[in-house]
């Protein structure tokens, strides 16, 4: 009831538009935009949002020029989300950032060179030669792990009991401990902390001989 | 009176007159003085590539040698904007070469050749072709200015290196080169020892730094380098020892161990560089190797440090402190409200702020307010030129802003949120903008966001008289707002608009206004083919392109009706025609 005095209280003569996120309900602002907010429009806003952005999945980066999802989906499934998104997420700001094509207005220029700072140079002991990883196309830690296998050829992995990862080079049994330079300067061992904070925070990656570290922070007994 | 005084006398009067639009003006007077203005002028600048032909072009203007271009401005930003198949710039070489006389051809030019000394370029397609062309016809070549162009390579850049040997400039900026390798540098010769201005910073590969080193050695006059991200902070100190003239500064990746050797020669190599006012680049700035520059912040009138996400608020406003004399300040929003209320007790002098989006694609974190440009608006009453990426803005704001910064000349503000009407008060964000164009008489530029009804446009036709520039998203309600601007904009010269209910009835209503101005952009309005159509058919001096990129697939066989709308359309005057290199999703009416 109190939903709909505040509406009918918002909403304006002028444009007609559906003022309900700015109501008192639990939805997030800007989340639970009502469809067809303009339906003569051609291409309304609306129907452009891309409401994939739910905490569980991983964000899909489709781009800066990414076409929405096409909206879609009936309102009420729409609120359902936003409500998980409330309860799960209640320190992060309110609206999520809608993806309509070509807004906002920053050029690609801009968006390319901002985005591609997850580079990272992966030096292995012992390997005369880095290589380069872009650490966002990755999902996790596996992946990253089975890219550098794959890449510098002659690891395994190999898993210990305690989730510990090493790679191991089958010819001579010599384990390599994945680590890590932080943004701090500070040499860390992989799988430390959570993926999404180990992408902004990494620098660059060292496969160092097991034997030589030794002298890092150990871990945090699980 | 003035037919009383020798061309000479007239000649020398003009050579006073430096900003186009007074030479311009100065020509329309009578033909005598059309010719005179036409022989003596030097400088060409021709704010649309497609509005004239560079023949037509190397034919009035003889003796030009500098050639700013600018090309089309397209929305910003359009995906998918129309390519520009066709170098146009290599067009324009040959005709003036041809111009400059060499040798007496291609009749009627003066004698006294005039070779082309300076090229400024935006959103060309520009190709390594033409840069070799450029360099080989004008061995005197001066200052190559490339911005926001594509097509072309290292090679190019090389040509350019090899046969100018006068060279002072090279700006390269925001471009798309496609890096072929490292050799470019190594082409300037032993000679080459004028550069003045060396901009790479858009480069994406790795760079010779010895031939670096060594250019910038033999360059006593190097005042302003901008470096790209292969370039390490080693090098850098190797290169400000060389270089301690410099007064502008961009450093390639701003990033070492803050306890190291090579962190403390790097603060040594800035302390020496007594004359540095601007400093850019910072790519993958950790903030603790900001304390390198320190020393100079206090000298410093521009900075930039749009391009280093690492640098969080908190350090960001340790930095602000010490620079009390910018007047220019582009960053991230990671500088929040917080940080922008130390920029305004600390940056009495500032005059140009850009405050952009760090977080494009996912949710955003820390950002700007409301209230971050109402305290730069209390402690900086010089400000005119903003550029603002932020979550939302009140109309009480912006009245604030408006009463404390009457000198606006540029106003560009971006509510991330397309359609965000003021947050306190639920409504429009027309008497915010409205404030903003009554008490900044000057404004030229001005871009709108948020949620918006005609009345903003009503008063922008009524009160911002000097306005050239306007962009609009996602705002107003019906033709009428169109018209507001249209009717009352009497200096508008490029409109851009995107997802606006505006129709064919906005478009045709003052036809005559188009000729006045240099384009009109419409993407995602209520405009119709049939209203493309009839505006083409009324006024033969516009090119009226419509822009559809859809795949073949979805395209019936028969070609769309008149009642279809258009995805994107372009209209702009010009006296060349059609132009020929549209490629194929550009129908031209």
């Amino acid at each position: 009831m109190s939903i709909e005095t505040e509406r009918s209280s918002t909403e304006s003569e002028v444009s007609g538009l559906d003022y309900e996120e700015t109501a008192l309900t639990l939805g997030l602002p800007g989340g639970a935009r009502a469809a067809g907010s303009d339906p003569e429009r051609k291409r309304g806003f609306s129907q452009t949002v891309d409401l994939a952005l739910g905490t569980s999945r991983n964000d899909p980066r489709g781009g800066g020029s990414g076409r929405g999802g096409g909206g879609g989906g009936s309102s009420g499934d729409r609120s359902d989300e936003s409500l998980d998104r409330e309860v799960s997420r209640s320190e992060k700001p309110p609206a999520p950032k809608a993806r309509v094509v070509g807004w906002p207005p920053v050029r690609s220029y801009r968006k390319n060179a901002l985005k591609s700072c997850t580079f990272v140079k992966v030096a292995v002991d012992g390997a005369p030669y880095l290589r380069k990883v872009d650490l966002e196309v990755y999902g996790g830690y596996e992946q990253l792990l089975s890219a550098l296998q794959e890449m510098f050829s002659c690891f395994t992995i190999r898993n210990y009991p305690n989730e510990e990862r090493k790679l191991v080079d089958p010819v001579n049994g010599t384990e390599y401990v994945p680590t890590y330079e932080d943004k701090d300067g500070d040499w860390m061992l992989v799988g430390d902390v959570p993926w999404k904070m180990f992408v902004e925070s990494c620098k660059r990656i060292r496969l160092m001989k097991s034997s030589e570290a030794i002298n890092l922070a150990p871990r945090a007994p699980r | 009176m003035m037919t009383y005084f020798p061309e000479e006398v007239v000649e020398h009067i003009f050579g006073f007159l430096t900003a186009h639009c007074d030479r311009n003006a100065a020509s329309l007077v009578c033909r005598a003085w059309y010719h005179v203005e036409r022989m003596s002028r030097r400088r060409v600048f021709v704010g649309n590539c497609y509005a004239v032909r560079p023949e037509r072009v190397a034919a009035r203007f003889p003796a030009v040698r500098g050639s700013p271009t600018s090309p089309i401005s397209t929305s910003s930003p359009p995906t998918g904007r129309p390519r520009r198949a066709l170098d146009r710039g290599l067009r324009l070489l040959p005709a003036a070469a041809a111009a400059g006389g060499r040798g007496g051809r291609a009749g009627g030019g003066c004698g006294g050749g005039a070779p082309l000394e300076e090229l400024r370029m935006k959103r060309m397609v520009v190709s390594d072709e033409c840069l070799e062309t450029l360099a080989r016809s004008f061995p005197n070549f001066r200052a190559l200015v490339l911005i926001s162009c594509e097509g072309f390579s290292t090679h190019g850049l090389a040509a350019v290196a090899t046969h100018c040997r006068h060279l002072r400039e090279i700006d390269l900026q925001e471009n798309e080169i496609e890096d072929r390798g490292p050799q470019w540098l190594s082409c300037f010769p032993e000679s080459c020892t004028s550069l003045v201005s060396l901009n790479f910073a858009c480069l994406k590969g790795e760079i010779n730094v010895a031939a670096l080193e060594r250019l910038v050695s033999r360059c006593p006059n190097l005042r302003s380098l901008r470096l790209n991200r292969a370039v390490s902070v080693e090098a850098l100190s190797r290169i400000l020892m060389k270089a301690p003239q410099l007064v502008d500064l961009g450093t390639g990746s701003f990033w070492v161990d803050h306890r190291s050797e090579a962190f403390h020669r790097l603060i040594s190599a800035i302390e020496r560089c007594k004359s540095l006012r601007s400093l850019s680049g910072f790519w993958d700035a950790s903030p603790l190797c900001l304390p390198a520059i320190y020393p100079i912040c206090s000298n410093l009138t521009g900075l930039n440090l749009s391009y280093a996400p690492a640098i969080q608020g908190s350090d960001l406003i340790k930095l602000i402190r010490h620079c009390w004399k910018l007047q220019r300040l582009w960053v991230l929003d990671c500088i929040g409200d917080k940080g922008l209320a130390i920029v305004a007790s600390t940056c009495k002098e500032l005059q140009e702020l850009r405050v952009f989006p760090s977080d494009i694609y996912g949710a955003g974190s820390a950002t700007v307010t409301e209230e971050g440009l109402v305290a730069v608006s209390f402690g900086c009453p010089k400000l005119h030129s903003l550029l603002y990426f932020c979550h939302q803005m009140t109309n009480a704001a912006l009245i604030t802003v408006a009463n404390n910064c009457p000198n606006f000349t540029r106003f560009r503000l971006c509510i991330l949120e397309p359609k965000k009407p003021d947050p306190l008060t639920n409504q429009p964000l027309d008497e915010g903008f409205g404030a903003i164009v009554r008490s900044s008489k000057g404004l030229r530029r001005l871009s709108l966001s948020g949620l918006l009804t005609d009345q903003v446009f009503m008063y922008i036709g009524m009160y911002a008289k000097k306005l050239e520039m306007l962009s609009i998203a996602f705002a107003g309600d019906s033709d009428k707002g169109m018209l507001y601007v249209l009717n009352g904009c009497k200096n508008l010269r490029k409109l851009e608009i995107r997802d606006c209910p505006f129709g064919d009835g906005a478009l045709l209503e003052n036809v005559a206004k188009y000729e006045t101005m240099r384009s009109l952009w419409m993407s995602s309005c209520d405009v119709t083919l049939g209203g493309c159509r009839a505006l083409a058919a009324k006024m033969p001096m516009l090119n009226v392109e419509v822009i559809n990129e859809r795949d073949e697939s979805e395209e019936s066989e028969e070609s769309p009706s008149d009642f279809h709308k258009v995805e994107k359309m372009y209209v702009y005057r010009t006296i060349a025609g059609p132009r020929d290199d549209a490629p194929d999703f550009v129908w031209i009416l």
